[in-house]
């Protein structure tokens, strides 16, 4: 009854090769990444300490620390989330619970995923136009803060939209049926159960403003500042400021003879950053999935 | 009963979804204090009607509705408080959907929507509506555990618990038992004749033998037409008047 006949074996074969095919390629991607973190921290290694973040760089930046830059990128990326949260989430609410599904709304829709794709430089163009310029704000903090929020609400926008719509359509039914408005049921039933995947637009949001150059450069950060070392609130918001990514390519392409290790080190605190606040990040979403609700 | 005012009066109701239409200018009495079974075939426009009758066709927005709904007199089309509109006419869909929430919350959820916070009102009514769905006993020493844990008879109960904590006038019932075992459905049928007591129940049912046992007059709805509305004594025996209401009863197709 179960002979294997060759229709089988064929069967099995085309299985394994599939699988194995599979697990290359998973391993594949995950090689690069091991080893570009493991060269990182040993080119890093000479340089990497508390000292190295608190203090600022000296000698033309040949030497000393990243403070100033490391603090400068905080402010950005919490500054740029502050904004675009508040705004993408409300968007994506409308569009999601309340907007008509007629050609308008589609419109939209497909604008926000069209300016995902939009290259950060048209971003930081957009950015010294609107905010530096026209709005006065000049190069500051906020300006860059600004055009990061542009550049990421796109993103905040979709992910949100996307858990909103996994919240299945049958509990607004219910809610609506019992004399619930549109916002009774959004504030009872949809949001808390849709946290989770807002929280992942977030993170997207804060690797992404972390991680980019192009849109401070032209609105507020600069090659260099002194600030106070190790004091949290060294900026104003309407300072210029400096930013990990910034000093990153600056000390790799605009400083001659800056020792080895300082490019490394400077990478290697950029994504330690942006992993502390993903790490902080899933730990939430997998504290709320572990009390999902059905 | 026939000398009162209709507690629900449809005339010349036509609803299309883009072109398609689901009713075609259906026109019906519901009658204060009975319970009036809808039967007929799916895609007949049962529940396109329930819809138009609490307004949730509001948020079909290739829907469109002709024709006139009135509630005690009072247009059901144009009244712009449409949350009182339904929380007079409560609504149980075929499908239980217990809400994401503890069962205490989704009995008190539509309370609380309407303005009700405090606990010595909130208690003794989510009591009275637990029982009432025959729920309270299976659930009393864990209201505090979520409803969408329960089981799915259970939460169907919860359901039409839920529904009568807005204390409603008119109950409608869309195939309520088609997700439930058929001990409980026999559970909630008593609990329907009990609450005829207390208002107006519509129950639109795919089984005829449901609104054989339960309504007091049935209406068969085929097409998205009215085809026939009587006493259910008359449309479940030969008195019928139309042939394809006797042979949908009788099972020759549907």
């Amino acid at each position: 009854m179960f002979e294997e006949t060759p229709h089988i074996r064929q069967k099995l074969r085309v299985e394994t090769t599939a699988k194995s095919l599979f697990l290359l390629m998973t391993v594949f991607i995950i090689i690069p990444l091991v080893l570009i973190v493991t060269y990182m921290i040993y080119k890093a290694s000479p340089v990497l300490s508390l000292d190295f973040l608190l203090s600022k760089p000296i000698r033309g930046m040949r030497d000393g620390g990243i403070w100033p830059a490391f603090l400068g990128t905080l402010y950005l990326v919490l500054m740029s989330l502050c904004i675009a949260a508040p705004v993408g989430v409300m968007a994506a609410i409308y569009l999601n619970e309340y907007a008509k599904d007629n050609w308008l709304t589609r419109t939209v829709n497909l604008a926000v995923i069209n300016l995902a794709g939009v290259p950060s430089i048209v971003h930081a163009l957009f950015g010294l136009g609107a905010f530096v310029i026209f709005a006065g704000i000049g190069r500051s903090i906020l300006a860059a803060a600004l055009t990061l929020a542009v550049m990421t609400l796109p993103v905040i926008i979709t992910s949100t939209k996307e858990s909103l719509a996994a919240v299945p359509m049958s509990f607004r039914e219910a809610c609506w049926n019992v004399g619930a408005t549109r916002w009774q049921t959004i504030r009872g039933i949809v949001l808390p159960n849709s946290v989770s995947g807002m929280l992942t637009g977030f993170i997207l949001e804060v690797s992404r403003a972390a991680g980019e150059t192009a849109p401070i450069m032209f609105t507020g950060a600069v090659f260099y500042k002194a600030i106070q070392e190790g004091d949290l609130f060294a900026y104003g918001l309407l300072d210029q400021c400096m930013a990990l990514s910034m000093h990153l390519f600056t000390i790799s392409t605009q400083v001659p003879d800056v020792p080895e290790a300082l490019p490394y080190a400077t990478a290697v605190v950029l994504l330690s950053t942006v992993l502390a606040v993903n790490a902080l990040s899933i730990g939430l979403r997998v504290y709320i999935r572990s009390r999902k609700k059905w | 009963m026939v000398a009162e005012k209709p507690k629900i009066q449809i005339n010349g109701l036509a609803v299309s979804y883009g072109t398609k239409p689901a009713l075609k200018g259906l026109s019906l009495d519901i009658h204060d204090h009975e319970i009036l079974g809808i039967i007929g075939p799916a895609q007949s426009g049962k529940t396109t009607l329930l819809k138009v009758i609490n307004r949730t066709i509001d948020y079909i927005s290739s829907a469109k509705v002709q024709g006139t709904v009135t509630f005690e007199g009072e247009s059901v089309l144009e009244t712009k408080d449409v949350h009182s509109l339904r929380r007079k006419i409560g609504m149980v869909s075929p499908l239980p959907v217990g809400l994401p929430l503890s069962i205490y919350d989704n009995v008190a959820f539509a309370p609380r929507a309407a303005g009700i916070r405090d606990r010595k009102k909130l208690d003794p009514l989510v009591e009275r509506c637990l029982q009432q769905a025959a729920l309270w006993d299976e659930v009393k020493d864990r209201l505090s555990s979520l409803g969408t844990k329960l089981s799915g008879g259970q939460q169907q109960r919860l359901t039409i618990a839920r529904a009568l904590s807005h204390e409603p006038e008119v109950l409608c019932l869309d195939e309520f038992s088609i997700a439930i075992d058929p001990v409980t459905t026999m559970r909630i049928e008593d609990v329907l004749k009990e609450l005829k007591e207390h208002m107006t129940i519509v129950l639109v049912t795919n089984l005829v033998q449901q609104a054989r046992r339960l309504a007091d007059r049935t209406a068969f709805i085929w097409n998205g037409d009215l085809i026939e509305l009587d006493d259910t004594d008359v449309i479940f025996s030969d008195a019928a008047k139309d042939q394809r209401t006797k042979d949908y009863v009788n099972g020759v197709f549907g």
